[in-house]
Order: structure tokens, then C-alpha cells, then sequence
């Protein structure tokens, strides 16, 4: 059950992730993504099945990892990720403030043209 | 012996290596050029001898055996017949171009082009195998193209190329659908092998299905009504293309296929009606519209396309006698068609301009081309001496004996006949004859190598029209019956005594001489109906192109309307869409392993991560979105952490207090959240979102249902110390196994801190960090 659970979580952040890239504010954008990553990695996780509590982690004098005890290979893959995700975050956030910074707006629907947008020219029409 | 093969592989090496060798030799390459054609046709001549009884001479190379493809060739008649006016005529067309196009700087694409054509026409006539006859036939299609645009900087060049490029371009998609049907049905695509099992394609319920897309690639090869509209737009290519393509070869590719298909799917009612209708009536309107053009090259172009009319229909007849005068008029035409079509382009040439009311009187300025161009019209009228007097009277013979409609046929046949000895008479002496009249250039007799090429073509007319028998009955008769294999070869006479025919076609010179006659009386008082003048095929092909591109633009404006927002939206739709339509395939899930009790504290964590997701969601408050994001970040770990990770839990808690930090320092500034839509916008997005959760939930049970078989990870467990010398299972994956991976990883952070750098550097710069 605790499977169904984590599933059933899982799919709610990516839910929400979802829909806050649906939203026209900037910042709200990056917390979705930010939001899919922890769904994208609750996922692998979950995949990974919830068996053991034990890390994978031998004792002092063992030469072999015996069983039971967590899988050791979702663990390695997310680690990964949590890594690389928390690069992207980081370079997000200074672009958001750049992006923010320099148009002084916050709304994706603005953001249509790679050409900066005179914003006097646009609001005289 | 596999000279087929090696005839068209030449053919595309020459056309490769023409451009150099004419930066090479310059003027004199058109002699090395022309040694391919000359040297194919020569080939083919001497190969007649083998196929005359029938016989059929076949090469077969493994393409892509799993298809059922291969690259096969046959030479039995109608191939050998084609292919020695493809060579033939290609021969003097390679060198009237190089007259035509002398100093032109870009006569070598020109000549590389040509010789492309010729290689892929080669392709289609010799092509054993349904599937390399399509490739071939597609590869005239693209050469067609870009020789109708050879003068790329005029508009009305680059719409014809393409009007003819889209018009055959259709029709050979509908050829390939008819072809695969073909070999669905029959289970081989090779020409010979369907032949045998005609009966069983030809009672198939899939019959008409195929003959009706095959014949719509005939038809628009062949501009046939109401596909013709494209042929008189191909005339702004330079003229030797127009002779070589658009009235001695190409265009014929359709009539040839016809004949190929005709003992696979001929034979049919559905066969005689639809063919010979089209015929017919192509036939009559290219003759009737010819009669009414001014511009000399567009009267050719529509006398032929009544030509291929002409051409269709017998075929749609089918019989023995129709077969017999398909055959002969199809040498017939493409010999004096070439050649005037090369007049024209020599009087465009000589005087600059080619419209019928500018020039007259050119006899004694340019006599070679004159006597050319009259001997060439005898043939077109249908005269005696010439070739075109006996195809003739094999077509009136073919009407009269027609199984159906033949009072109909000949009625159409003769009208349609006068008015292409009107047309004739009209080319033959227009220019020639009355007036001289001042023309843009000062007329002179063409060049040497402008005259050889029709006067050479008007000759064979000529000597086969009175030696038909013993030149041309071997390669007639046998093209005949690779046809109709039961015909029963006859011999070719040029007289055959006064009887009907001949009457018939006393009656329609007079006709015609009396059309010419009074063609200006004609076309003063008769103008061709209001109606039929706006109702013309091409406007079709116009709205149809501009309904493409208007419900192509249509659809841009709705799925790419440059809102991010928008396109998330109709991927996660997509996904959503055929994610749940193959779970609805794929039957109920067994939840059998999800058994199994279910603690308080994980529903706690679940619960308060939940919270904050949905604060995170709901709240414009900058402080509250990030310290929710928080909350999430941190039960994350506290879930790795019960779970036996604590590598990972420890990750994510830095991480997570890290960006929290990050976030709170370079975010603060930020003008407030505002998210204007209306509620009916956030429902729908929150249905969209909602699915695509439930799609990832249910695939995850799904995955997780299944039990559990891994290689790796006990792989990973029993190897960590004994070759790593690690206990921590995860830490040694990362720096060891997999070590070169963890590389890339920190690189990819590297590369994101110099971005990160770099763009708070250039944010100070201009004052506002």
C-alpha cells in the first residue's frame, strides 16, 4: 500500500507541476518544474519498489551486500538527479531575475519575441 | 549479362561528372556528352534482334529483400521501342541544347540535367519491379522540376516548375498506394510475376481501388483532362526541354505505364470506360485548344496534349488494331513533335520573339528550317509519304473496329484529326510563308548544330514511312505484342488501296485545310464559350493551393500561437490522449502485489507534502510559494531517509535548504505574483494537470505491479567491495562504476555555475543586478 501511496503522490506533484507551467507567471513556472523534478524522482524511488528500510551500505567486516536491504541502483540514479535538478534550479532562478530584471515583467504571454519589447512604443497604442 | 543496369547507372555517373567535364572541354563537351545516348541506343538496336519473337530479357538485383524489393530490369518490346526514343532523341537534343544554350553559363546544369532525365526515364522503361519503376518515375518528376525552372530567376518558370512538380508529384503518391495494393494482392511487386496472376488481381474487390489510383498516375504524367493544365504552364522551360521532355519522353511515361499495366489490369470494363473516356476527351480538347493559341510553343504543347489523348484512348480500346496504332503513333509523334518542337525553339532563337503574328515569311532567311519544319507537319497531318500517313490510318482502322461507342470515337477522331492538320498547316507555313515582318532579332538560318536535330528526326519520318516494313515492322511488331501478347504480327504497308480509311481520311485534310483557311474568320467569330474559358482545371489547382496554406496557417494560429502556456497544454493533451487510449488496450491492472499494511507517518509525510504543493500552486505571495517548495523538498528527503537512503536524504536537505536561501536572495525583488486569467482558464488547466497526474500514478502501479527481476542490482551488491573496495553500495556505483558518468554530471554543473556567472556579471553591467 505504501506503493499506492507514494504513487498516488507522485502523480499529484507532477499534477501541480503541470499546471503551474500553464501559468503565465514566471516564477510560477519554475516551481512547476521544480515540482515535476521531485515527482520525476519520487517515481524512480517508488519504481525502485519500498521493501527495506535498511540502506544498502555493508557492515564493517562483510564483503557482499546481502539482502534484504534497500536497491542501491534507483538510489544511484536519483542522487544523480538531485544533483544535476538542483544545477538547472539554480541557473533558472539568476535567468528568471535577468529575464525579469531586464523586461520588467513577469509574464510568459509577454514573452513572445526574441526582440526586446519596447514597452513606451506599446503602451502609446 | 546485365546491360540494362549498367545503361542507367552510366547515365547518372555521366550526369554526374558533366558539370567538370564541361569546365573542362568547354563547347566540345556535347560530343563526349552525347557518346551515352548514341552508345545506348546503338546498344538497344542491336539487342532488337533478341526480343523480336516475344522474348524477354530480364536482370534482377537484391535491393531490400525484406520489402520484397528488388532492382530489376526487362527489355521486351514497348521497352526497347521507348528506350531507343528516349537515347535517340536525347542524342540531338544534347547537342541542340548546347547550340541553344551557346555561352549560356550555366549550360553544364543544363547538360547534367538532361542526362539525369534520361538515366531516370531509362529507369522507368527498363524496370521490372513495381517499386523501382515508382523511384524512377518520381526521379523524371524532380528532373522535370528543376528543368521547367532552369530560368530560376523568373517567377512564371519557378510556378510552372512547381505546378508541374505538385500535379505529377500527387499522382505518383496515388501510383504508390495503387502498386502496394498491387503487390498486397498479387504478393510480388515484380512485373512479371503479377502478369501471371492477372486473373487474381483483376477479381480482387480491391481492383478498382488500385486501377483508379494507378490510372491517376498515368493521367497526370500524361496530362490527361483535367490534370493537363500543367503541361502548357512547362513550356516556360528553355525550348530543347520542352521537345525532349514535355512532347517526346516524359509525358509519355504515363501512356508507357499504361501499356506495362495494360495486361495486368487491363482488359475490364472499368478499364475501357474510365481510360478510354479520358482519352477522348483529352484527345478533343488539346486539338480543339490548340487551334486557338497564338503563342507557337503553346500550340504545340496543346496539339500535344491531345496527342496523349489520342495515345490514352487507344489503349482504353485495347484491342489488337488499337494496340498496333498506339505503337506507331507513338514513334510517330515523338519524331515530328521533336523536331517541332526544335523549329520553334530555332525560330525563338533566330528572331526572338515565337508568337504567330510576329513573324511570316522566314522561307529564304532560314530555308533548312522551313523544309524541316513543313516535311514535319506532312507527318503531323498525316500524309502521305510520310510515317504519321500510316499511323493514321492504323488509328482510324483501330476507331472504326472499336468495340463500343465507334460511330462516337470516329466522329471525335476525325474533328480532333482536322484540327491538327489545320494546327500543322498553321506551323508549317505561318512562319514561313506571306510577309516578312520586323522581329525583335534579324533572322538567319540557325547554327549547324540547331538544324541537325529535327532535320535528323524529320528524315527517319520520312525514310520509315516509305521503308516501314523492313526497318521498323521487327520493333513494331514485337512491341505490339509485348502489349497484347496475342496479336499476330502483320506486315506495315504504306498503301493499302482505296477503301474507307482512305476516304476518311481524304475528308479530314479537307476539313483541315478548310479550318486553316478560315482560322482568322474562325476565331472572330468564334471565341470560345464564356463559360468554358472561366471554367478551367487550373482554377481548381489554384484553390486547392491556397486552401493548403490557409488551413495550414489555420492551424499554426491554433496550436503555435506563441503562448508557452499554450503549447504545455496540447502536449500534456497529446500525452493524456494516447497514454490512456493503449491503457484502455491493455485491460485491468492486478494489484496483487500491492498488499501490505500502511504507516501513519508516511501518510503524514504525503499529506504535508500535498499541502505544500498546493500552497506552492495557490499562493501569490512570493515568501509563502518558496517556503512551500520548501516543505515539499524537505518531506522528499524524510522519505528517502525512511526508506533506506540516506545518501539521497541528505542531498536533498542541503539542496533543498540551499535553493531555499538562493531563491529568498535573488527573488525578494521580484514584483508580485499576478496570474490574470479567468476561472474557466484555471478549471481547464486543472483537468489537464489532474489527468496527467492520474496518467503518471496508474503508470507507476502499473510498473510497480509487475514483480521485480533485476540484474543489476545484485550485481552492484556483490561486486562493490570485492572489485571497488567500497561498502556504501551507492557511493560506489557513483564514483567508481559509473564514474565517467559522475564526470559528465559535474561538468553539466560547471557549465551551469559559468552560466550563473556570467549572467549576474552582465546583470551588473547594465545597473540594475
Amino acid at each position: 500500500m505504501t506503493g499506492l501511496l507514494f504513487a498516488a503522490l507522485a502523480g499529484a506533484l507532477f499534477a501541480i507541476g503541470i499546471y503551474l507551467l500553464m501559468r503565465r507567471s514566471i516564477l510560477k513556472l519554475v516551481i512547476g518544474l521544480l515540482l515535476i523534478g521531485h515527482a520525476a524522482n519520487l517515481s524512480i524511488f517508488t519504481a525502485g519498489r519500498l521493501d527495506s528500510p535498511i540502506p544498502p551500505i555493508m557492515t564493517q567486516d562483510a564483503i557482499q551486500l546481502n539482502a534484504p536491504t534497500a536497491d542501491p541502483l534507483p538510489q544511484a540514479l536519483i542522487l544523480t538527479a538531485i544533483v544535476i535538478g538542483f544545477g538547472l534550479q539554480a541557473f533558472l532562478i539568476v535567468l528568471v531575475r535577468r529575464i525579469v530584471g531586464r523586461n520588467g515583467v513577469d509574464d510568459t504571454d509577454e514573452m513572445t519575441s526574441t526582440d526586446i519589447v519596447d514597452r513606451g512604443q506599446e503602451d502609446g497604442k | 549479362m546485365s546491360l540494362l543496369t549498367l545503361i542507367v547507372l552510366l547515365g547518372f555517373l555521366a550526369a554526374a561528372v558533366a558539370p567538370a567535364l564541361t569546365s573542362l572541354l568547354g563547347r566540345r563537351v556535347k560530343f563526349v556528352l552525347v557518346l551515352y545516348p548514341a552508345g545506348t541506343f546503338v546498344a538497344l538496336w542491336l539487342m532488337v534482334p533478341q526480343i523480336e519473337n516475344g522474348n524477354v530479357i530480364v536482370e534482377s538485383f537484391s535491393w531490400v529483400p525484406a520489402l520484397g524489393v528488388s532492382l530489376s530490369f526487362l527489355l521486351d518490346g514497348i521497352s526497347a521501342l521507348v528506350g531507343m526514343i528516349v537515347s535517340g532523341i536525347g542524342a540531338l537534343i544534347i547537342i541542340y541544347a548546347g547550340g541553344y544554350l551557346r555561352g549560356h553559363a550555366q549550360i553544364s546544369r543544363m547538360y547534367a540535367l538532361l542526362l539525369f532525365f534520361m538515366a531516370s526515364m531509362l529507369g522507368v522503361v527498363f524496370s521490372a519491379n513495381l517499386i523501382g519503376l515508382f523511384v524512377f518515375w518520381e526521379l523524371t518528376s524532380i528532373s522535370s522540376y528543376l528543368l521547367i525552372g532552369f530560368n530560376h530567376e523568373r517567377l512564371s518558370s519557378r510556378a510552372g516548375a512547381l505546378q508541374a512538380l505538385l500535379v505529377t508529384g500527387l499522382g505518383g503518391l496515388a501510383m504508390l498506394a495503387g502498386f502496394i495494393l498491387m503487390g498486397m494482392v498479387g504478393g510480388s511487386y515484380e512485373i512479371t510475376e503479377l502478369i501471371s496472376r492477372a486473373d487474381v488481381l483483376r477479381a480482387h474487390e480491391f481492383y478498382p481501388a488500385m486501377l483508379l489510383l494507378v490510372l491517376l498516375g498515368a493521367f497526370t504524367k500524361s496530362a490527361q483532362v483535367p490534370f493537363h493544365f500543367w503541361l502548357p504552364n512547362a513550356m516556360e522551360a528553355p525550348t530543347p526541354v520542352s521537345a525532349y521532355l514535355h512532347s517526346a519522353t516524359m509525358v509519355k511515361a504515363g501512356v508507357f505505364l499504361l501499356a506495362r499495366m495494360m495486361s495486368i489490369l487491363g482488359g475490364t470494363d472499368w478499364w475501357h470506360y474510365a481510360v478510354s473516356f479520358a482519352g477522348a476527351s483529352t484527345m478533343f480538347l488539346g486539338a480543339f485548344v490548340a487551334f486557338y493559341q497564338s503563342d507557337l510553343k503553346r500550340v504545340l504543347a496543346f496539339t500535344t496534349v491531345s496527342a496523349l489523348g489520342t495515345l490514352t484512348l487507344l489503349l482504353g480500346l485495347g484491342t489488337e488494331e488499337a494496340v498496333r496504332a498506339a505503337m506507331l503513333f507513338f514513334l510517330v509523334h515523338a519524331l515530328y513533335k521533336g523536331a517541332l518542337f526544335m523549329v520553334t525553339g530555332s525560330i525563338d532563337h533566330e528572331t526572338g520573339t515565337r508568337l504567330l503574328d510576329r513573324i511570316g515569311g522566314l522561307r529564304r532567311a532560314m530555308p533548312i528550317t522551313a523544309v524541316t519544319a513543313i516535311v514535319a507537319s506532312l507527318s503531323m497531318a498525316g500524309l502521305p509519304p510520310m510515317l504519321g500517313f500510316l499511323s493514321k490510318e492504323l488509328l482510324y482502322e483501330a476507331k472504326v473496329q472499336a468495340p463500343f461507342a465507334s460511330f462516337l470515337l470516329i466522329s471525335l477522331g476525325v474533328l480532333s484529326n482536322a484540327l491538327m492538320v489545320g494546327v500543322a498547316a498553321l506551323v508549317a507555313f505561318r512562319p514561313f510563308f506571306g510577309k516578312m515582318k520586323d522581329t525583335p532579332k534579324h533572322p538567319h538560318e540557325a547554327p549547324w548544330s540547331m538544324w541537325l536535330g529535327p532535320a535528323t528526326l524529320t528524315l527517319i519520318s520520312l525514310v520509315f514511312g516509305l521503308l516501314t516494313a523492313p526497318l521498323l515492322g521487327g520493333l513494331w511488331n514485337a512491341a505490339v505484342i509485348s502489349v497484347h501478347p496475342e496479336a499476330s504480327p502483320v506486315a506495315l504497308k504504306l498503301w493499302h488501296g482505296l477503301n474507307e480509311i482512305v476516304a476518311l481520311s481524304a475528308f479530314t485534310v479537307l476539313l483541315g485545310l478548310l479550318l486553316f483557311w478560315m482560322r482568322d474568320r474562325i476565331l472572330a467569330v468564334i471565341r470560345p464559350p464564356a463559360f468554358l474559358r472561366a471554367l478551367k482545371a487550373e482554377q481548381i489547382y489554384h484553390l486547392m493551393i491556397a486552401g493548403t496554406l490557409s488551413f495550414a496557417k489555420r492551424v499554426t494560429a491554433v496550436f503555435q500561437d506563441g503562448l508557452l502556456r499554450h503549447y504545455v497544454m496540447f502536449v500534456t493533451l497529446v500525452v493524456v490522449m494516447f497514454g490512456f487510449w493503449s491503457l484502455l488496450a491493455a485491460g485491468p491492472i492486478d494489484l496483487a502485489e500491492m498488499s501490505g499494511g500502511l504507516h501513519v507517518h508516511d501518510v503524514i509525510i504525503a499529506l504535508v507534502m500535498l499541502g505544500g504543493a498546493l500552497m506552492a500552486a495557490y499562493s501569490n505571495s512570493r515568501l509563502v510559494v518558496i517556503g512551500s517548495l520548501g516543505i515539499v523538498g524537505y518531506g522528499i528527503s524524510m522519505i528517502f531517509l525512511l526508506y533506506g537512503a540516506p545518501d539521497l536524504a541528505m542531498t536533498q536537505f542541503a539542496v533543498e535548504t540551499l535553493s531555499v536561501v538562493l531563491f529568498v536572495l535573488i527573488l525578494a525583488r521580484l514584483p508580485r505574483i499576478k496570474d490574470i486569467v479567468s476561472n474557466v482558464v484555471r478549471v481547464r488547466d486543472g483537468v489537464i494537470a489532474g489527468l496527467a497526474g492520474i496518467l503518471l500514478t496508474v503508470l507507476l502501479v502499473i510498473a510497480t505491479a509487475e514483480p521485480l527481476s533485476s540484474r543489476v542490482s545484485p550485481f552492484y551488491s556483490a561486486a562493490s567491495y570485492l572489485e571497488a573496495k567500497g561498502r556504501n553500495v551507492v557511493n560506489v556505483i557513483l564514483v567508481d562504476f559509473r564514474g565517467v558518468d559522475t564526470l559528465g554530471e559535474i561538468t553539466v554543473l560547471a557549465i551551469a555555475a559559468v552560466g550563473v556567472f556570467a549572467l549576474l556579471r552582465q546583470g551588473s553591467k547594465e545597473g540594475k543586478p
